[in-house]
């Protein structure tokens, strides 16, 4: 299959061509593929990235990611953009020139307040780049005539280990395989113990196995890219820059359980990577790295296509992934049965994430012991961990697995620190007693998101902002989950804004364990993280805006009634409503 | 126990259908043990009007405009225990599929363009309630103490719930009582 024929794909060029997909369109894709209408419907509505109303010819999606500092100071950069430009969020301009939507983390949090403009990241901005933006705006400037350096991402690695410190050239992690054989590679990455860079740790030597023995027509290789982990950028940096060392672990694991093709799936957010990825893609077929009788091997066919996703941060859970891939809405599968033996197309499949096919190539051509001699006896190698919010140097550290959090808050240069947020908000958050714990899967694990935040931040606003991240990125699927993580952030403003009581605590607790325990996937199981690690360890932060009376309403009466106010002309006493006074 | 001043239980429909009403009749002849112990005040079944001190009260269906509003506060004054009851008190039921429209929406369709209206217009007189943007669960509105689920709750839930409280015990209702149907 090429990736052009990818059904996200089609529905991007449409969507870049009427900068929506028409109804009409959605017929004629319906009929190509062969698909009913509803289904083709159905992907459309589900993928933030696509849209059924006309978007400006400048779209803007905004990174409201808590960590680059959107609203830091007086100024929330979003509001004044959307005041400067006269549109409000959501609404495309009468005029149809522009229009601004909100997205979730873009993975620029090293860069700053960010957002995406037509798919382009634009990067670094302040009141004054606002203000630039919206001049060029109007004055209709194509995107090809605005300043290139606000489109310049520049990787900042700031400390290097295991897998920066020395690249493997193309082809020499195939070359060590081939030499050392098949199932000793395989032997040689379960002796290495690593185990999954995306966050869930599972083992890479077992996964592999367990897919080489499934039964099946074909099997598969699919990289997750997705990356959409709020304050994870360290896959960014590496598909960029070691892009080679992906697709050659992809390349050995396709050899070691014996898959002819592989997928890429990469978050919408990087598509400007793909052009520099296809170009890798070319060179390696070119030097007989894949494709048919990969570097002379007989039956050593394999190839690799690149799916681009479409905005939604639940096509990171693997099984949603494969859905996706497969062109349909990412709602994650029942599991088990898992991918390895029921993945793509319900053949086995291994998916891993880009820092692990990485590690993987790394040991093919290092060996085990190179590997082990490096983190813990449970967590062995390194970790890359995006770096970002309150210090001084944020980007990309890659440290071996066992350092203390301490350690990395001197390294980066962050002072005055109240809270970390380690592995994104799915992950744990960390408070100043606990800064001596040690990253690794046996202490505080990560999938590389480090988010830091001094004494000036109020922690329940980052809470409310991680917990809306969770309400808006539910697939909907399951109720516990659709209708739990908006209840949450609802509750969650209630406390805020001096409304809760002590009871509305006690029903946040329970909801956040109901979610928890009923939640069809893992965005679910983790969707309350934020709020009962912040009971736990900032509870202060929540007792001092809790009212002490017994009860407030959860809606303002009086307004609720406006409509009808309006509808009848009344304004009689029996027209309002007062809020329940103690 | 005979000497033991019985329990007063208030009840009422909000917005709701009666279904639940109806279902708390359904416990038949275990209505007159319950008698025993609990004698009704301010509900449909006695038509008392006026709401005195009681220990429980049942409230069937949602929040719907202001009059609801003040019923509700006035059975939570009242009320010891508060006990949601039923599919609309709990989530806004079968009313709230009005949540999906804007009020102006549905008052233009029943008032002004439905096929049938004659003099269309939209009801404006003082004595009526005014409506309010959505249908609400009563949770949103006043403190409650307990829920029985159900669309209606069956008489044998609603028997179970009475027991309970009537015992002085935290209500439980087995899994296998609680139905939708
Ligand atoms: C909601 C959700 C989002 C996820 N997002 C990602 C992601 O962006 N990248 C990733 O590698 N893994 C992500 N995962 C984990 C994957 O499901 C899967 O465990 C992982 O890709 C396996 O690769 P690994 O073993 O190399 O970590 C996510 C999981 C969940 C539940
Ligand atoms: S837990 Fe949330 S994201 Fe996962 S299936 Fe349910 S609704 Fe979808």
């Amino acid at each position: 299959m090429s990736d052009r024929l990818h059904l996200l794909h089609i529905l991007h060029e449409l969507q870049q061509k009427h900068r929506y997909i028409p109804e009409e369109s959605i017929r004629d894709v319906a009929a190509r593929f062969n698909l009913p209408i509803s289904q083709i419907r159905a992907v459309v509505e589900f993928y933030a990235f696509f849209s059924t109303t006309p978007c400006g010819y400048y779209h803007i999606l905004f990174s409201n990611c808590t960590s680059c500092g959107y609203q830091a100071g007086d100024t929330n950069l979003l509001h004044l953009l959307t005041e400067q430009l006269g549109v409000r969020i959501a609404q495309t301009h009468a005029d149809r020139r522009v229009s601004v939507q909100e997205t979730s983390c873009i993975g620029m949090c090293d860069h700053g307040a960010s957002l995406l403009i037509n798919g382009l990241p634009l990067i670094h901005l302040d009141s004054e780049r606002i203000t630039q933006m919206v001049g060029l705006i109007e004055a209709e400037k194509p995107l090809s005539e605005w300043p290139s350096p606000w489109f310049h991402i520049h990787d900042q690695i700031h400390k290097r280990g295991l897998l920066l410190k020395e690249d493997i050239s193309a082809g020499d992690g195939l070359r060590a395989m081939l030499l050392r054989g098949r199932d000793e590679t395989l032997t040689e990455i379960s002796q290495s113990k690593l185990r999954g860079r995306g966050g869930a740790g599972f083992s890479t030597g077992l996964k592999w196995r367990l897919c080489k023995q499934a039964v099946g027509k074909a099997h598969y290789v699919v990289c997750n890219a997705d990356e959409g982990e709020p304050g994870t950028f360290k896959d960014r940096m590496l598909l960029q820059q070691h892009a080679d060392a992906m697709f050659e672990g992809m390349t050995i694991c396709a050899h070691v359980i014996g898959a002819h093709q592989g997928f890429v799936y990469l978050r919408g957010e990087y598509r400007y990577l793909l052009p520099h990825l296809q170009t890798v893609l070319v060179r390696r077929r070119g030097s007989g790295l894949l494709g048919t009788t990969i570097l002379g091997q007989r039956g050593f066919d394999f190839d690799i296509d690149i799916v681009v996703g479409a905005g939604a941060y639940i096509c990171g859970e693997e099984s949603a992934l494969i859905e996706s891939l497969e062109g349909k809405p990412g709602i994650p599968r029942s599991r088990p049965p898992f991918p390895v033996t029921h993945g793509y197309l319900g053949q086995p499949t291994v998916v891993n994430n880009v820092e692990t096919f990485i590690a993987a190539a790394h040991i093919a051509c290092k060996g085990a012991t190179w590997f082990t001699s490096v983190g813990t006896t449970a967590s062995t190698g390194s970790k890359l961990l995006s770096i970002s919010g309150d210090c001084t140097s944020p980007g990309i550290y890659e440290y071996p697995f066992g350092v203390t959090i301490q350690q990395i808050l001197q390294d980066c240069g962050a002072s005055n620190v109240q809270a970390v947020q380690v592995g994104g908000p799915s992950g744990t958050l960390i408070n100043q007693t606990a800064l001596h714990r040690r990253i690794g899967f046996e202490d505080v694990s990560t999938g590389g998101s480090f988010m830091i935040f001094n004494e000036k931040r109020d922690m329940l606003a980052i809470i409310h902002r991680f917990t809306a991240f969770f309400a808006h990125e539910s697939c909907g699927f399951c109720t516990p989950c659709r209708v739990g993580t908006t209840l949450l952030r609802k509750g969650l403003h209630k406390i805020i804004v001096g409304q809760g009581t002590r009871y509305d605590m006690a029903e946040l607790q329970h909801m956040c364990e109901l979610i928890r325990r009923y939640s069809h996937c893992g965005l679910g199981h983790t969707a309350a993280n934020p709020i009962l690690d912040g009971l736990q360890h900032f509870s202060q932060a929540f007792e001092q805006r809790l009212t002490q009376r017994d009860f407030i309403p959860h809606f303002d009466l009086d307004t609720a009634l406006e409509a009808a106010r309006q509808m009848t002309q009344r304004n009689d006493e029996g027209a309002h409503l007062d809020q329940g006074a103690e | 126990m005979t000497n033991k001043p019985k329990l007063k239980l208030a009840t009422t429909s909000l917005a709701g259908c009666f279904g639940c009403h109806m279902s708390f009749l359904d416990m038949d002849e275990r209505l007159v043990e319950l008698l025993e112990q609990i004698e009704f005040d301010r509900s449909p079944f006695t038509d008392i009007k006026q709401l005195g001190p009681c220990d429980i009260g049942l409230i069937e269906g949602g929040v719907c405009n202001a009059e609801n509003v003040h019923v509700l506060r006035t059975f939570r004054e009242h009320c010891r225990i508060l006990v949601a009851v039923g599919a609309c008190a709990i989530n806004g039921g079968v009313p709230a599929m009005r949540n999906h429209y804007s009020l102006q929406e549905c008052l233009e369709e029943v008032y002004l363009n439905s096929p049938d209206t004659v003099n269309p217009h939209i009801p404006n007189d003082p004595e009526l309630p005014l409506l309010l943007d959505k249908v609400y669960p009563v949770h949103e509105v006043v403190k409650i103490d307990y829920f029985l689920p159900g669309c209606p709750p069956t008489g044998d839930a609603f028997y179970s719930l009475l027991k309970d409280l009537i015992g002085g015990r935290e209500p439980q209702v087995e899994k296998g009582r609680l139905r939708y149907d």
